[in-house]
């Protein structure tokens, strides 16, 4: 081998790559990673699509409860306007003076339905619902009132309302029905922060499941760290394969989850309608559709970056050439 | 090239493997470093590549006192020097050209440009025939100069090794001998750690001796 100093130069300035072909060759690494931990994970289908069935169960449950309370919150939203307001009238007030009531109501603008329920109507249901058919038979005298079942108007305050009718001289009590309506409320705000609450829960062990599958990864290429790490590798390097890696675990266990809450949907789509119809209810199923099946990927994507990153950055600086 | 003054490195058990060592290699220079083993020589080495920090003293490599180098800059550090192992260090699950290819790829180099080196590198070794076999297939003497291939296939100024001819036959010491000596002819410094004397004796070298972390010879 023959020497001169002009090839001796040429060789030590040559050792460094330009900053353009550095990016270029950072761009390449990173296709190369993002195809070579695809291909490690497809080597393995069996354990890989546990991974991801895992995954996909512990997504798809919040999202499948998240769904069901929207398709609640869908049929209650039908509810809660017309609140009812129970009118008691006073003792002495009969029948024809209570319809005439009915009628005078019945033209206010602010009100959508007022309905006569006659004392002896009422008597007779609660001896039937009640199942007190001889007690009631042998009352002397009707003990019940009239009622004038009141609906609001929508936009009316249905609050408000009550206080007019509680001051009319025919009305004994005026009961707003709205209990029921705020029950109702409130459990669905409680379902709503169960599912929050699951679901943070969830994703937390998502993040974990990965992590620890990253970790398991990470150990079994401890020699091929070890190596790229003396040959000059730097953290950033050795970290970019096992960070796809967890985004390729996380992307399959996203599309997981979402085929498995469209499958739950198509399951239960049938005997939904099926009841709606017996309610003569026009409601149907809201599915997750396209872009809630693209967000379920997406955020299975983040939650696999960030459980190969919570591994990466806790074994990775350990695994050190010795 | 190299130099050390005064270092010492005591590992936390106790042990002193280097005391107060201070030598200087030049740049194109050709070194052994010899000992029995124990005596210090894998701890030297590690000094220089920055996989141990020493206890006392001073490392110099190409001027620059290691001392300044933080954990972030050791990549950089450790692409400027080529390596080989006793135990060549290779990936068996990638061909003998991406093992090469290694180093051109961590410093990100165009493929274009990453295959003519690879292949002026194992030309070099002799192996070029064989960049598409796994290194499984390649014998003892073959697979070491794989690593050789890889430790220079990014022209690095300095060339490590530690114990390379271990594993082989006097023949095949030799001829890996012959090519170290053949990459120093064209401006590498090298430093080699071995104990077989013999073999290194014939080469007329400076040697560096050590015994229990103590230098014995061949300082100047």
């Amino acid at each position: 081998m023959a020497t001169n100093p002009a090839q001796r130069r040429e060789g030590a300035s040559a050792s460094r790559a330009r900053l353009g072909d550095r990016y270029r060759a950072w761009r390449h690494h990173h296709s190369l990673s993002a195809a070579d931990s695809l291909r490690r994970v497809l080597d393995n289908p069996v354990s890989s699509v546990l991974t991801w069935l895992v995954i996909g169960i512990a997504m798809a449950l919040p999202a499948a409860l998240g769904i069901a309370l929207d398709n609640a919150r869908a049929v209650s939203g039908s509810w809660d306007s017309p609140a009812q307001i129970s009118l008691f009238l006073e003792a002495e007030v009969d029948e024809r003076q209570a319809s005439e009531l009915q009628r005078e109501l019945g033209e206010r603008g602010d009100i959508d339905a007022a309905r006569l329920v006659p004392r002896d109507a009422a008597l007779a249901e609660f001896a039937e619902l009640s199942g007190f058919a001889d007690v009631v038979a042998s009352l002397e005298q009707n003990p019940l009132p009239h009622l004038l079942l009141v609906e609001p108007a929508a936009g009316v305050d249905p609050a408000q309302l009550r206080e007019t009718f509680a001051a009319l001289p025919a009305v004994d009590q005026a009961v707003l029905d709205m209990a029921w309506v705020q029950r109702l409320n409130n459990i669905m705000e409680l379902s709503r922060r169960l599912v929050l609450a699951l679901g943070g829960v969830l994703v937390l062990g998502v993040v974990l499941i990965l992590g620890n599958t990253i970790r398991l990864a990470i150990e079994s290429r401890r020699d091929e760290i070890v190596i790229v790490k003396l040959v000059g590798g730097s953290n950033a390097f050795v970290r970019r394969p096992f960070l796809y890696t967890g985004l390729w675990y996380g992307v399959g266990g996203g599309f997981f989850s979402a085929l498995l809450v469209l499958a739950a949907l198509f399951f239960l789509d049938g005997p939904v309608s099926h009841l709606a119809s017996l309610y003569q209810s026009g409601f149907a199923l809201q599915g997750i559709g396209l872009i809630g099946s693209l967000q379920l990927i997406l955020l299975g994507g983040l939650l696999g970056l960030a459980g190969a990153w919570l591994a990466v950055s806790r074994h990775l600086g350990a695994i050190e050439p010795r | 090239m190299i130099q050390f003054e005064r270092v010492s490195k005591r590992y936390a058990e106790g042990h002193d493997a280097l005391r107060e060592i201070s030598l200087e290699i030049a740049p194109d220079d050709l070194v052994f470093l010899t000992g029995h083993s124990g005596a210090g020589k894998s701890t030297l080495l590690r000094l220089i590549m920055l996989m141990d920090r020493p206890s006392r003293g001073k490392v110099r490599v190409d001027g620059r006192d290691l001392a300044t180098i933080g954990s972030r800059g050791i990549p950089a550090h450790r692409r400027n020097i080529g390596v080989v192992f006793q135990n060549h260090q290779l990936l068996f699950d990638r061909t003998v050209f991406d093992n090469v290819a290694l180093p051109l790829v961590i410093a990100g180099y165009d493929h274009r440009e990453i295959g003519r080196r690879v292949r002026a590198a194992l030309d070099k070794v002799g192996l070029l025939a064989r960049e598409r076999a796994m290194p499984v297939t390649l014998s003892g003497g073959e697979q070491q100069r794989v690593g050789i291939a890889r430790a220079v296939v990014g022209r690095p100024r300095i060339l490590l090794a530690d114990e390379p001819t271990g594993n082989l036959d006097p023949a095949l010491s030799a001829e890996i001998m012959a090519l170290f000596e053949a990459f120093n002819q064209v401006g590498v410094t090298v430093l080699i750690a071995s104990h077989d004397l013999a073999l290194i004796s014939r080469l007329q070298h400076r040697i560096i001796t050590l015994r229990d972390g103590q230098l014995v010879g061949g300082a100047a």
